[in-house]
């Protein structure tokens, strides 16, 4: 047991002995909450103005009270939906900086079994992209719940639906931080890891997203991108919202589709960076 | 106490595409003395520790403790301690948590981290990043990783770069008193000079191939020694010493004469009734007699 438990608390310490994980994690906080906490702002303001909190909570009223239900938690999933690049990055970063800061050496002098190191390695980051999601949820729920309530609309805390939802977030998360961990194994510099997570994260695979909705054809694949698993996995998304109708993953199917990308990653990288001579 | 064990090289080869850094290299390093790595700058040192150390794959051949490839060893820091002369740190973490990322690795009690820290003289700079290390400080890091298993061997590739004069004479003393307390010591430089005067044995390599294995002393008999002799009067010693058909050379301090045996050109000088005022047998110094080994082949 020790032969696993001793390589994770290791890279655990790794993690929490540089300052990367509290700046990544202090920017996503801000970051999310900015954006959370504008929107609850905006719908806010223009829920409180249209219609009063007692014929929300009766349920009466058409079709803008029902889409109105479900903003709360849309908000609620920014903590993935806009926050997942930062798992990725802390992931890249870890496996990255090994081979940057050539601390491979005495990581594989101490702990010979190069395979334990990166499955220790892809457990720890795991649980860290967690920690992330709960900072990313902590943002979203904490200050987008606050806001919708200081306008009189119902946060939908004492929903479980709620609830599940945050759950999966913590979930998508950490199944990010894991694919970062083999996009550092897959490229072992730095500076492309870094460029890969945000051309991909910000401009090419919203595109792709975008493009595929085109035809049903397209759909079909698009709904299988990394972004797209990752918003079926959490079962509330922004894009969801921007292009209606497109074709969706279940949310178990996501999530499967999400570890399928970090798991192939991670272990195409073991054999292109991993396994190779340390020099 | 930890009983050091025998380094054993099998005809470990290693190539790079098209370039052979190592070639069929065998050799052993014995417990209880420190050994000499050898050779100049690319001769394949840091190539055969690394493959030793289970970081380069041998292209062929095996690298052993005591008859355990590094990545069988069951408790590796705890048995090999290991610096390499690359920089292997993370500039943005101190140096305790530095060791500290390895003890948890190894399973080492987190009180080792201050001991090796003192023992290399870092203790001061503990909680220091090690971004703003010197390279001296960086080798002393580097040291200290090597010792945090309290191993029976230590792997040091040019320990000795970077320190000044005072770390200089203290690694020389605690590597012999490491070997005196039957650790096995491989130390490679490229300068013999460099520790001369702490190993026992030597291991000589050039263009990845060994040209000498032995204790220090077996380099004194590899170039033959000569003699100097000079004299009041130099011009009756030439021709005492050209009548008698001795080859010679003319140096500042006197005649060299390519010949081992001093008696035998005191005879000739007595016999010639010249007076002598010096008469003896030079060495080759052992930098020489290295020197001359590697550059065997065509040099660099
Ligand atoms: N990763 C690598 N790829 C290609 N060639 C390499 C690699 N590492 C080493 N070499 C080559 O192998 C040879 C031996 O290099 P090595 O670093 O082992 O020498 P060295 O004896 O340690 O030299 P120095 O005294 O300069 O440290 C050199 O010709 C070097 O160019
Ligand atoms: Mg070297």
């Amino acid at each position: 047991m020790n032969l696993i438990l001793r390589p994770v608390a290791a890279e655990f310490s790794k993690i929490l002995t540089t300052r990367m994980w509290w700046i990544l994690a202090l920017v996503l906080f801000g970051y999310i909450t900015l954006l959370a906490g504008g929107l609850a702002a905006l719908f806010g303001g223009l829920d409180s103005g249209a219609i009063t909190p007692d014929a929300m909570n009766a349920g009466g009223g058409g079709a803008d009270l029902t889409s109105l239900g479900s903003v709360p938690l849309l908000i609620y999933s920014f903590a993935s939906s806009v926050g997942y690049v930062f798992p990725v990055l802390l992931g890249a970063l870890a496996t990255t900086g090994e081979f940057r800061h050539q601390t491979l050496t005495p990581t594989f002098l101490a702990t010979p079994k190069r395979g334990r190191v990166l499955g220790a390695k892809t457990i720890a980051l795991f649980v860290v992209g967690a920690a992330l999601g709960v900072v990313g949820l902590a943002a979203s729920v904490g200050v987008g719940a606050l806001v919708l309530g200081g306008f009189g609309v119902d946060p939908l805390l004492a929903d479980g639906e709620t609830w599940a939802l945050i759950g999966r977030t913590v979930l998508a998360m950490a199944l990010w931080a894991v694919i970062g961990v083999g996009l550092g194994v897959l490229v072992p510099s730095q500076v492309a890891s870094i460029v890969i997570v945000l051309a991909f994260t910000q401009f090419v695979e919203p595109l792709l997203r975008f493009a595929a909705t085109f035809t049903e054809v397209t759909a079909d694949i698009g709904k299988f991108l990394p972004g797209a698993a990752s918003d079926a996995l959490v079962g509330e998304s922004f894009y969801a919202l921007t292009s209606p109708g497109m074709a969706v993953l279940t949310s178990w199917q996501g999530g499967l589709v999400l570890l399928a990308y970090g798991l192939a990653a991670t272990v195409g990288g073991y054999f292109i960076s991993w396994k190779r001579d340390v020099t | 106490m930890p009983i050091g064990a025998v380094i054993e090289f099998t005809s470990i080869t290693k190539k790079f595409g098209q370039v052979t850094a190592v070639n069929d290299l065998s050799f052993t390093v014995e417990p209880g003395r420190v050994t000499g790595f050898l050779g100049p700058n690319g001769a394949g040192k840091t190539t055969t520790l690394r493959m030793l150390l289970g970081l380069v794959a041998p292209t062929s051949g095996t690298a052993t403790f005591g008859g355990l490839r590094y990545r069988d060893l069951p408790r590796p820091l705890h048995t090999v301690g290991a610096a390499l002369e690359a920089a292997s740190f993370h500039p943005g973490r101190t140096a305790a948590h530095h060791l500290g990322v390895y003890t948890i690795a190894a399973g080492i009690p987190r009180t080792r981290v201050a001991e090796v820290l003192h023992t290399v003289g870092l203790a001061e700079h503990a909680s220091q990043r090690v971004g703003g290390y010197s390279l001296g400080m960086r080798q002393r890091l580097g040291l200290a990783y090597s010792l945090l298993g309290d191993p029976g061997v230590l792997v040091l590739d040019e320990p000795i770069n970077g320190l000044d004069p005072e770390g200089i004479k203290w690694i020389r003393g605690f590597l012999s008193s490491m070997a005196a307390e039957g650790r096995t010591v491989l130390v490679s430089s490229h300068l013999l000079s460099e520790v001369q005067q702490s190993v026992d044995d030597v291991i000589i390599i050039a263009k990845g191939e060994l040209v000498h294995s032995g204790p220090l002393s077996s380099l004194d008999t590899n170039i033959a020694p000569q003699v100097i002799v000079d004299s009041p009067d130099r011009d009756a010693l030439i021709a005492a010493l050209t009548e008698a058909g001795l080859p010679f050379t003319s140096g500042r301090t006197g005649l060299i004469v390519a010949v081992p045996d001093p008696g035998r050109v005191g005879h000739i000088a007595f016999a010639a009734g010249v007076e002598l005022n010096a008469l003896h047998r030079q060495k080759a110094g052992l930098e020489e007699s290295f020197l001359a080994l590697v550059e065997g082949g065509d040099s660099l």
